[in-house]
């Protein structure tokens, strides 16, 4: 708890570290690919899980937006939203559902305005969810590309939007 | 131009609502309270309160989850005797393809507002042992219906043989935190389809009017319509009830001592009277197109409201 605390309250560092683990990643990509997405994922999805779990309390969607959301992940709201909070903020601050407890999307905008790099894109719509892609690794989907399609309506609306 | 300025200037469902709003005049909603009921009659003797008091009458869905009558069900009734109904979708109980089935299903049977909600949690009705659905949120659910209406198709990409007409709106809570997103998420629901916002209970003037500096500062008053949500309270004891157990409504303490120092057979006129004082002050913010207002089992005030707030009698609209 306290690590996580410490971690998410140092937003600027965890985007550093996000942005360093993402060129990594992309300039091993030859290397996953001749090894096959299918086993990198064997060996890599526990390593992500344990890292992400312990910084994040990350619920492994899959999906991983946590740059975009003030390194703060999206699904520890108890509504899943992406996009920003509900209406039910707490007059103190706290989650709707969760008394005790921050809203999710509060913090993540108090930690998103101390990030230099990727602040700006919690302004960003995000799109549904593929709910195929739980339980897999974030990485593994992030080298595919398969964390980023959306069907077919939605892209053609991001696209070109009326 | 901007999408939602190019979306501003065509008439997106002619219901009476955006007609009233395209035409300049000061639009008047109301909030419907759901009935536990299977008569329609249940319906129709809660709208005839409203008479031509209102434009458009909002049919919650499930707010608080609490079991209600179904949004859809209780516009179709309204807009078959008549009524400009806004249907209202919460994400909470339903996900993606039962939401696109009923904005197709809703403009079929002539629904043609539809007020696209994030929805209260499970947990806060009386039903909180349900799965909460939360597929997509009111951002997203904002854009597939402009998938819809706007594109002729599913979001999967599947056309529609004919698609919706309607009017698309969305919440907005100035009043909790974090407040300096507030606007920001204000221009990311315009950006996802929103042409009308009807807002959380308006009771925190000071906090409101920071907040419209701000949308008229990022020029959002010209992008959408924004009405100002407002309600009557009984007593202070139902202002400390809606404040304590409502999600995201703000109450200041001068109009819960202002009701707390009123005798008690003149509670009910003196939150109607604060109510008008609202409508008044509100109507003064530059932005802002209309009132939406919530009189939860009080919707017998609402023409007294209006009345009292120089409202009444509504502008006829031409054709």
């Amino acid at each position: 708890m306290s690590v996580r605390r410490w971690l998410q309250n140092h937003p600027h560092f965890l985007e550093n570290l996000y942005q360093l683990t993402e060129k990594l990643f992309v300039r091993l990509d030859p290397l996953w690919s001749r090894l096959g997405y299918d086993r990198t994922e064997r060996w890599l999805k526990p390593v992500e899980d344990a890292a992400k779990k312990v910084m994040f309390d990350c619920r492994v969607c899959g999906q991983c937006i946590l740059h975009s959301t003030g390194m703060t992940c999206p699904m520890t709201c108890p509504k899943n939203l992406r996009n920003g909070p509900c209406g039910g903020v707490r007059a103190d601050g706290n989650c709707e559902v969760i008394p005790d407890m921050k809203c999710v999307w509060v913090e993540a905008y108090e930690r998103s305005q101390q990030m230099p790099v990727y602040g700006d894109e919690i302004m960003l719509i995000q799109p549904p969810m593929d709910w195929r892609l739980e339980d897999s690794s974030a990485w593994v989907n992030m080298l595919t590309g398969a964390d980023k399609e959306t069907p077919v309506g939605w892209a053609e609306a991001e696209a070109q939007p009326q | 131009m901007t999408a939602a300025q190019k979306r501003q200037a065509a008439m997106q469902s002619g219901s009476r609502l955006e007609r009233m709003l395209r035409a300049g005049h000061f639009a008047v909603s109301a909030e419907l309270s759901a009935p536990d009921s299977a008569d329609p009659e249940s319906v129709y003797r809660e709208a005839r309160l409203l008479t031509d008091a209102v434009d458009a009458i909002n049919a919650t869905d499930a707010s608080g989850a609490n079991v209600h009558m179904s949004s859809v069900a209780i516009c179709t009734l309204l807009s078959q005797a008549g009524y400009d109904p806004v249907l209202q979708v919460a994400c909470r109980d339903r996900n993606r393809i039962a939401m696109q089935g009923d904005i197709l299903g809703a403009a079929a049977l002539g629904i043609k507002n539809v007020l696209c909600l994030t929805g209260d949690d499970v947990s806060n009705g009386d039903q909180p042992q349900a799965k909460r659905v939360f597929d997509l949120d009111s951002v997203r659910l904002l854009r597939v219906a402009t998938v819809l209406r706007d594109r002729g198709m599913f979001l999967s990409g599947r056309k529609l043989e004919t698609s919706p007409r309607l009017l698309l709106g969305a919440a907005a809570n100035p009043f909790v935190q974090p407040y300096a997103w507030r606007p920001q998420r204000l221009a990311k629901k315009i950006a996802a389809g929103a042409d009308f916002i009807q807002t959380q209970y308006c009771y925190d003037l000071p906090r409101f009017r920071q907040f419209m500096a701000e949308v008229r500062d990022m020029g959002l008053h010209e992008q959408v319509y924004i009405m100002a949500g407002v309600g009557p309270l009984r007593s202070e004891k139902a202002a400390e009830f809606m404040r304590t157990n409502v999600p995201g409504v703000i109450i200041p303490d001068e109009i819960v001592e202002r009701l707390r120092k009123t005798p008690k057979e003149k509670k009910v006129e003196e939150g109607k009277r604060i109510c008008v004082e609202i409508i008044e002050q509100v109507r003064e913010i530059e932005g802002v197109a209309g009132v939406h207002i919530m009189a939860y089992r009080q919707e017998a005030h609402v023409p007294d409201i209006v009345q009292q707030a120089g409202l009444y009698p509504r502008p006829v609209l031409a054709g």
